[in-house]
């Protein structure tokens, strides 16, 4: 085994660690649980974003589509949550299948084609015509599932499926050739990489870290409106903490995750007035001076970040 | 060098329009194993969209491209390559961020390269690139870089190789040195079709040219018979040098 896969691994492994432990010695589970969903949030735009190029501008479309596809098994079908979790994921790689064709777009068209995709899922689950499946704008209350503890605990078994697809990513040819992709894709096509069916693997592996991230999220709270799980919110933090951390490397999303969603939290608790001020002066720094993100500043050293 | 008699790729009243403007009018030529052809002709004539089609960046409008026997006009340009087509490009198109062996490995992977695959170590080595191997693609120079692209493409293994203008920009040891490669490939067996400005340089390595002129061809055979040809003349130097 290399010794950057060894150094990968225990990272990871220190990660969950620390979140499996965390609930046990610190009150606010609702926060842990909210760093955990914004771990795989900010790992599933890596995915995408970082392997391949593609912005999600709209990426919390496939995690309220996982959210209420959970929602719609514990409401119409019973099911288990387990079960329910990963229809929920399901329901994010049925979404991303049916927005492939968005890959045709590049950069900004992109972003904003999956911005108004992600919006037009949003109308169309809280349209009151749909009462009876969605409970359309009225939101949804799931009553017998609720188990904060066993959610938590699903959330951190996403991270951890998660964290290992990166893993595979950032150490496998597969990986090797998203980033050559992501670089030129006519160069890429020439090195004999079928491009489309990467970009839509990746493209659909992110919406499946997404759906099952929206799945555990409808597990843990139980009662939500399709304006909390279709919050744009979700994208642009996820999209912000991965790139402040530094994209295409495992750590960066984690870095980008601890630091930003931690101060915010910290600003909301202590001089929330400053908030937006603070908030907005971290983001241009970071765009100006550390446009690859806080680990480019190990990596212009020379040294290596998994 | 002898080329064998079989063409590899046989290329028949190819039509290549962008809009109102046909880029290719009705191409025709073929290439046997083994042989060096080149393609010439002014700016604007052809010969990069001829490339393009063949490799299967762009669909033919009309005509034929026949590999090994097998019509390939459309077919994606991955599969091309894992059928024995590759190509370089004018303008060297590295994978940037990646470093230099990445750059590689990533043909090594996919490339599907018949019969044993190439050494990394052996084509970092003949390349001129073992010294950069671990540096990122973005740090080379433009001679590297081009070389850089010729490796990604031999490390897949073509039998037929297309080179955009390989020669553009290196010094006149480079041209010597790389001249010296490419008729080695064509003596293992590979056919290249060399598109070039630098008659020189066609002149030393070509075995037969096609000079083309608004999507057609209007020459073919030895560079040294075209530059006697009052049409070549015409199209290269405009129309009073032509007597």
């Amino acid at each position: 085994m290399p010794s950057s896969f060894k150094h990968t691994l225990f990272i990871v492994l220190l990660l969950l660690a620390v979140f499996a432990v965390l609930p046990g010695v610190y009150q606010n589970h609702l926060l842990l649980f909210n760093f955990v969903i914004f771990l795989i949030l900010a790992q599933g735009v890596n995915i995408i974003y970082g392997f391949t190029g593609y912005l999600p501008f709209g990426y919390v479309g496939f995690f309220g589509a996982g959210a209420y596809g959970f929602a719609i098994m514990v409401m119409h079908f019973q099911a288990p949550a387990a079960l329910a979790v990963i229809v929920g994921g399901l329901v994010g790689v049925a979404l991303g299948l049916l927005l492939t064709p968005l890959l045709r777009l590049s950069g900004a068209y992109f972003a904003i084609a999956n911005l108004a995709a992600s919006l037009a899922v949003l109308h169309f689950v809280a349209n009151p015509a749909l009462e009876n499946i969605t409970r359309g704008p009225y939101g949804v209350s799931l009553t017998g599932t609720f188990n904060p503890t066993l959610a938590y605990a699903a959330a951190l078994v996403v991270l951890a499926l998660t964290l290992g697809a990166v893993v595979y990513l950032k150490n496998s040819r597969f990986g090797l050739a998203l980033q050559a992709v992501r670089e030129d894709a006519v160069s890429a096509s020439m090195a004999g990489v079928d491009v489309v069916r990467m970009r839509v693997i990746a493209w659909l592996a992110s919406a499946l870290v997404a759906g099952l991230a929206g799945g555990v999220y409808a597990w843990y709270l139980s009662v939500f409106y399709p304006d909390n799980v279709f919050s744009g919110d979700f994208s642009i933090f996820a999209i912000v903490f991965a790139l402040f951390g530094g994209v295409a490397t495992i750590c960066g999303p984690i870095v980008g995750v601890i630091i930003l969603y931690g101060i915010y939290n910290l600003i909301g608790f202590t001089t929330p007035q400053y908030f937006q001020l603070i908030y907005g002066l971290l983001i241009m720094g970071l765009v100006l001076f550390l446009p690859a993100g806080l680990v480019s500043l190990a990596t212009r050293r020379g040294w290596h970040v998994p | 060098m002898s080329p064998d008699s079989a063409p590899i790729l046989n290329v028949s009243k190819l039509v290549k329009r962008f809009g109102g403007f046909h880029a290719l009018d009705g191409l025709s030529f073929h290439v046997l194993s083994g042989e060096i052809l080149g393609l010439v002709g002014p700016n604007g004539s052809g010969k990069t969209t001829a490339i393009n089609v063949i490799s299967g960046l762009y669909a033919p409008d009309g005509g034929e491209v026949v590999l090994d026997g097998v019509s390939i006009g459309g077919v994606a340009s991955h599969k091309l390559v894992h059928r024995g087509v590759n190509r370089t490009f004018q303008v060297p198109k590295p994978f940037l961020s990646l470093t230099v062996r990445q750059n590689i490995e990533v043909a090594l992977a996919y490339g599907r390269a018949v019969g044993t695959p190439p050494e990394m170590a052996a084509l970092l080595e003949q390349y001129r690139l073992t010294e950069v191997a671990d540096r990122p693609a973005a740090d080379l120079n433009n001679a590297q870089q081009k070389m850089l692209d010729l490796v990604r493409a031999l490390a897949t293994r073509p039998r037929l190789l297309l080179l955009d203008e390989l020669a553009a920009g290196l010094n006149p040891t480079e041209l010597d040195w790389i001249a010296g490669h490419i008729k080695a490939l064509a003596q293992s067996g590979t056919a290249i079709i060399v598109v070039e400005h630098l008659m020189g340089f066609i002149e030393q390595i070509t075995d037969r040219v096609i000079v083309m002129n608004a999507g057609k061809e209007i020459f073919e055979g030895k560079l040294a018979v075209a530059v006697r040809v009052p049409q070549v003349i015409e199209v290269f130097l405009g129309g009073e040098h032509a007597a």
